[in-house]
């Protein structure tokens, strides 16, 4: 096994600019600025080393770092990535610079407080995605909620207060629970061997072989710690108030990596720890992911808030990636994998868009706008290409994460009914529904609002230059999702056949 | 030329490309239209040349795939970008960059002084390229991002004036409305697709149809592919129960309305039912349905375009009823008399459409026949051409519509039964009843128009050529499907290049037809007769008469509501879909179970909680003693319960 600190490094990057950061001037708030994307896009590059030196053939965790923590407890500092964590990893730096520029200016106050806790977010959430030692997991998951409550209690909208409160509550239950749980696990899991270990990749050994009345229950205090965290109906009413709330830096994030935890953690942790569990519970989860997808899709129709629509949305979205993992089929996998990344992207996209006119008019009422397709085209084409890729346009990303997430899905032994998909499958129509009527009633007939004459002005170059990335990628996803499947291919394909391998009745 | 096709995918592409980013620095209508017209003609070329190329191979190497790259590979599912060149799709790509070209030119005129002039282009463009893969794509998933791509095509086009009302309503909601309805017709493509993988393990055509040629016993699944396909079918072709987009479609600019909304798009359900044709074949109630949804939309929108006063919106019913003749013969196992009908309606739909933009572009935009009248003498060429293909759309004899209409009913009887055939041709007698009104009503009789407001006059050439050129294909188009009781020993042309496509589907349908030349030609002078009885007394009631057809709507009154309302359909879905599931979702799962149930109990655990910690707070008296108290109790309590339990 290599020995390698290309992840470490990438890890402290964005904690040492923070550290520098805290020893500059307030009042340099340019300086701080350009000092923090700079790092941040500094970040994005050593993250590309990983990336290129990728080894797509071994399914295993590469570029490990080890390092013996506690002793007596084999509590390590353990960081290491398979294709999976490397997606999710890009995905984090790639977004954190956009959300810096996006909030050059919208970001008027705290400057300096701002960019560090936007950096020290960044660095819990590689961290999570890179821990292979539960209790150093649990250290990121924990720390990256404390800059992300502070960002928008701080930095957030009217009913800041009470939506970080929310946030803090719904995430601190499932902290709590995975707490519990993990070290319920670890000390059941030591059981079978005799030995107390945190080791992620030695308790892929151990957990399958937990009784199953035990593991049952470890399941669900895991399931739920990150049930919170996608968010899965009915545990998603945190999520609107979040984002409504939050600078719009904040909801890029919060749609565009912080819910990826979740799913994440349901690959990383669910899938591969109790396998049998996974099996058994599979279809109920996937009732309740597509009960979601469409609940989601149908109260974003019906919001009157732009960013509270899109927030909804990311409910419905989110259900289809949790459909495709629980599906269990190579496909369906797949698919909420590249699903991940492209929620993000879209998501992302849209949020960003969202707090563009925002910044200029401070409404958020879709009644407010109408027939700004006249004043601001740049602006409508963008809205119109986020807005085509989150529904899932084939030829753009969407569609290639749906459509392999509702094919495996179809496919699927353990759910084995074309229901489920009959059922999830009307998320494309709910989303066409949702997102173009929000499109006809925003951009299209006649502008009645006066105000929005003098109000509006059109993209401007820094706004263009923090979409247009976005939106490359969203096209090559589209067209091109090889170079994003192959990553993942052979970790997907492992955790598969290992959540077989463990599982007496898993059918083929 | 065959290995060169993808040519004409991405072609049309760049025209997009350039004049979707640097068409409003072009600004030049020229250069623009240039642009935009020149990459579907030499797509065009491309076609004809690839076509010339298949008809010079023997028969059985007229199948050619060319693969540009991978698409989607995951696990057993391998989609490429590649292209199926072959009998069927060469006439759609001939079809689509024709008729498209011709189309495009004409806009040039058409749009003219537009200040989106480069958006159109740029979508018109955006549109073949997305058509071109629909009809090529060698596979159900390049095939769908067609279907969804022209879908999108169709939303920016009617769109395209979305600053404007259009109706009740506004032109931003009709375009709305088509993306939606079609996409409930894609919901059902989707699960097509995924019961073809479960059962193939493939979406790939060739490989596909190669297995489900031998596939016996399968009928049940068979059943609910087909099913799922045609519900994707009756969404993108306007059919029963999905119709309801495409008269609405009629807010975007009329050349989009002839090159989408009649000529190409609207087809693509025709023309992917005839592609899966073996899987339709080996479900005989699934085809039964496609007969039978197709002959009720056939007669039911031609109802309708009785009394209509809008002129596209005549033709918008004329158009959902003559893509239900198609489904008609595909659902009798005529794949080749739907795939002909395409043709020929391509043909004389376009020029309708592009006759009346010519009339609509003349009268400032006035669409209403009853503000028309007598515009013969002002614009003689749209004149001729259009009732060139009002001849041809209500099958006068020898030109192409007779060839095509023919066919299909006399299928409809062959293969179907009595009942077809009737109710056939009573759509033929309708269709010439209400396109000789139109043409009546537009050209003939008095001038129903004020001459301050409008100044009727002859389009520019460069539209009228593309209607000329038209109007011979209007006449001569048929001539390449004579059917076998005229032309002898050659046969039917077309049919038998066709046939080794629909072969396989043929030999399961096993249709012995024990019928003869003169019942054939029997049924023919019948409908023909009907048809020119119907046109002669359209134009002699709308030119001469015209109190007969208002005493008639005085007297029927109800059915004639009924049928200017057009029964209801739009209101019936307001009423039972629409509104429950906007009421609903608002009222309930918004407001009820999301903000009182599931924040109530996440709010309710707060506030218990809180009040909990208020009551213990009030242990914190500070006075140690108490401390010292509760503690005792404590050390007292555990004592006692380990003592117990010894």
């Amino acid at each position: 096994m290599e020995n390698s600190q290309i992840l470490t490094y990438l890890l402290f990057t964005p904690i040492i600019g923070a550290v520098i950061i805290l020893f500059m001037k307030e009042s340099q708030t340019v300086l701080i600025k350009i000092f923090g994307l700079l790092i941040s896009l500094f970040a994005f590059a050593v993250s590309l080393y990983p990336y290129f030196n990728f080894d797509y053939t071994n399914p295993d965790f590469q570029f490990i770092h080890k390092v013996l923590w506690i002793e007596s407890l084999d509590i390590s500092y353990h960081v290491g990535a398979d294709g999976i964590s490397v997606l999710l990893i890009l995905l984090t730096t790639f977004i954190t610079p956009i959300t810096l520029l996006s909030s050059w200016k919208a970001i008027d106050k705290k400057i300096k407080l701002f960019t560090m806790m936007m950096l020290l977010l960044e660095a819990g959430m590689i961290g999570v995605f890179m821990a292979l030692d539960v209790f150093l997991f649990y250290i990121f998951w924990e720390a990256m909620l404390i800059p992300m409550y502070f960002i928008i209690g701080i930095w957030g909208g009217e009913q800041r207060i009470y939506a970080s409160v929310k946030f803090f509550i719904y995430t601190m239950l499932g902290s709590l629970l995975m707490l519990v749980a993990i070290i319920w696990l670890t000390v059941a899991a030591s059981k079978n061997i005799g030995l107390y270990t945190t080791n992620l990749i030695l308790l892929y050994q151990q957990a399958p072989n937990i009784m199953l009345d035990i593991q049952k229950w470890l399941f669900l205090a895991f399931f739920f710690s990150f049930a919170i965290k996608v968010p899965l109906f009915p545990l998603h009413t945190w999520l609107p108030d979040a984002h409504v709330q939050a600078p719009t830096a904040g909801s890029v994030i919060l749609a565009g990596v912080l819910l990826k935890m979740g799913t994440y953690g349901l690959i990383r942790f669910n899938l591969p720890l109790f396998p049998q569990s996974t099996v058994e519970f599979a279809p109920f989860i996937s009732i309740l992911a597509i009960i979601g997808i469409i609940y989601g899709a149908l109260v974003a129709m019906v919001q009157t808030d732009m960013k509270k629509l899109v927030a909804y949305s990311s409910v419905s979205h989110l259900g289809f990636v949790v459909l495709g993992i629980f599906a269990l089929t190579f496909e369906s996998v797949q698919g909420a994998v590249i699903q991940m990344v492209n929620h993000g992207l879209s998501t992302g996209a849209l949020f960003l868009l969202v707090g563009i006119i925002y910044e200029r008019t401070h409404k958020r009422e879709i009644a407010y706008y109408g027939g700004i397709a006249k004043l601001v085209p740049l602006f409508a084409i963008a809205l119109m290409f986020a807005s085509l890729s989150s529904i899932g346009l084939p030829g753009l990303n969407g569609f290639i994460g749906e459509f392999l997430i509702l094919l495996g899905a179809f496919q699927s032994q353990v759910l084995d009914s074309w229901w489920y998909v009959v059922f999830a499958a009307t998320g494309v129509i709910f989303a066409a529904v949702y997102l173009l009527w929000m499109y006809q009633r925003v951009v299209f007939g006649t502008v009645t609002n006066e105000k929005l004459n003098t109000e509006l002005t059109d993209l401007n170059a820094r706004e263009i230059i923090v979409l247009v990335p976005i939106f490359i990628f969203i096209v090559w996803i589209g067209i091109y999702p090889t170079t994003f499947l192959d990553l993942s291919e052979a970790p997907v394909s492992a955790i598969l056949e290992h959540v077989k391998n463990y599982t007496f009745n898993f059918l083929y | 030329m065959i290995e060169l096709i993808y040519l004409t995918i991405l072609l049309p592409l760049l025209g997009f490309v350039i004049n979707g980013f640097f068409g409003k620095k072009i600004g030049n209508e020229k250069v623009i239209g240039l642009i935009g017209s020149s990459t579907v003609g030499i797509s065009f070329v491309i076609s004809l040349l690839a076509l010339i190329e298949t008809i010079n191979l023997p028969v059985e190497q007229r199948t050619n795939v060319v693969e540009l790259f991978t698409w989607m590979s995951v696990g057993s599912l391998n989609i490429s970008f590649s292209y199926l060149v072959d009998q069927l799709s060469l006439v759609m790509a001939l079809i689509v960059t024709g008729v498209g070209f011709l189309i495009h030119v004409y806009s040039i005129g058409y749009m003219h002084g537009d200040k989106g002039f480069y958006r159109f282009f740029a979508y018109m463009n955006l549109f073949i390229f997305a058509m071109m893969n629909l009809v090529l794509g060698d596979n159900f998933v390049v095939l769908f991002l067609g279907w969804e791509g022209v879908g999108l095509c169709s939303y920016l086009l009617i769109g395209y004036y979305y600053d404007q009302k259009f109706e009740k309503g506004t032109v931003a909601q009709a375009a709305k409305k088509a993306f939606i309805v079609n996409r409930i017709g894609d919901f059902g493509f989707l699960l097509g697709m995924f019961l073809i993988f479960e059962t193939f393990n493939s979406l790939n055509f060739l490989e596909v149809f190669s297995q489900a040629k031998h596939l016996t016993g399968a009928e049940s699944t068979f059943g609910f592919i087909a099913l799922f396909l045609f519900i994707g079918a009756t969404g993108k072709s306007a059919q029963i129960p999905l119709f309801v987009w495409l008269p609405d479609a009629m807010a975007g600019p009329t050349p989009v309305s002839a090159l989408i909304h009649a000529a190409t798009m609207v087809t693509a359900g025709v023309y992917m039912v005839a592609r899966a044709s073996i899987i339709f074949a080996s479900a005989p109630v699934i085809l039964a349905v496609v007969a039978v949804i197709g002959l009720l939309t056939a007669v039911f929108a031609a109802t309708i375009g009785l009394v209509q006063t809008d002129i596209k919106k005549v033709l918008a019913y004329s158009t959902v009823s003559q893509l239900g003749y198609m489904f008609l013969a595909a659902g009798v196992g005529a794949f080749s008399a739907a795939i002909f009908h395409v043709m020929t309606h391509a043909f004389f739909k376009a020029l309708l459409f592009l006759g009346a933009g010519s009339v609509i572009h003349s009268m400032h935009h006035q669409q209403d026949i009853m503000h028309y009248g007598g515009l013969k003498k002002y614009m003689p060429v749209t004149f001729l051409t259009f009732i060139i293909a009002a001849f041809a759309i209500s099958g006068f004899p020898g030109l192409s519509g007779f060839f095509s209409k023919d066919e299909i009913l006399w299928f409809s009887y062959a293969n179907g039964n009595f009942v077809y055939w009737l109710l056939g041709a009573l759509t033929a007698v309708l269709t010439a009843f209400y396109m000789f009104r139109l043409v009546s009503l537009t050209f003939f009789g008095e001038e129903r128009f004020s001459h301050d407001k409008y100044h009727p006059h002859e389009s520019p050439k460069v539209m009228t050529i593309p209607l000329i050129i038209l109007a011979v294909l209007s006449v001569i188009g048929g001539w390449i499907g004579i059917p076998e009781v005229f032309s002898g020993e050659h046969g039917n042309v077309f049919h038998n290049w066709l046939a080794p496509i629909f072969l396989d589907a043929e030999l399961k349908l096993a249709y012995y037809g024990a019928h003869s030349h003169t019942e054939e030609l029997i049924l023919m002078a019948i409908s023909v007769s009907a048809a020119l009885f119907s046109m002669y007394g359209a134009f002699k009631i709308y030119t001469q008469r015209r109190e007969i057809a208002e005493k008639f709507a005085l007297k029927f009154k109800k059915a004639y509501m009924v049928l200017l309302n057009k029964y209801y359909v739009d209101e019936f879905y307001e009423a039972t879909v629409i509104q429950p599931i906007q009421k609903s979702s608002e009222k309930f799962l918004w407001k009820i179970a999301d903000n009182k149930l599931i924040d109530g109990i996440v709010n309710g655990t707060a506030v218990v909680i809180t009040s909990f910690s208020s009551v213990i707070k009030k242990m914190q008296t500070g006075v140690a003693q108490v401390y010292a108290l509760i503690m005792m109790t404590g050390i007292a309590a555990i004592l006692f319960w380990i003592i117990l339990s010894l």
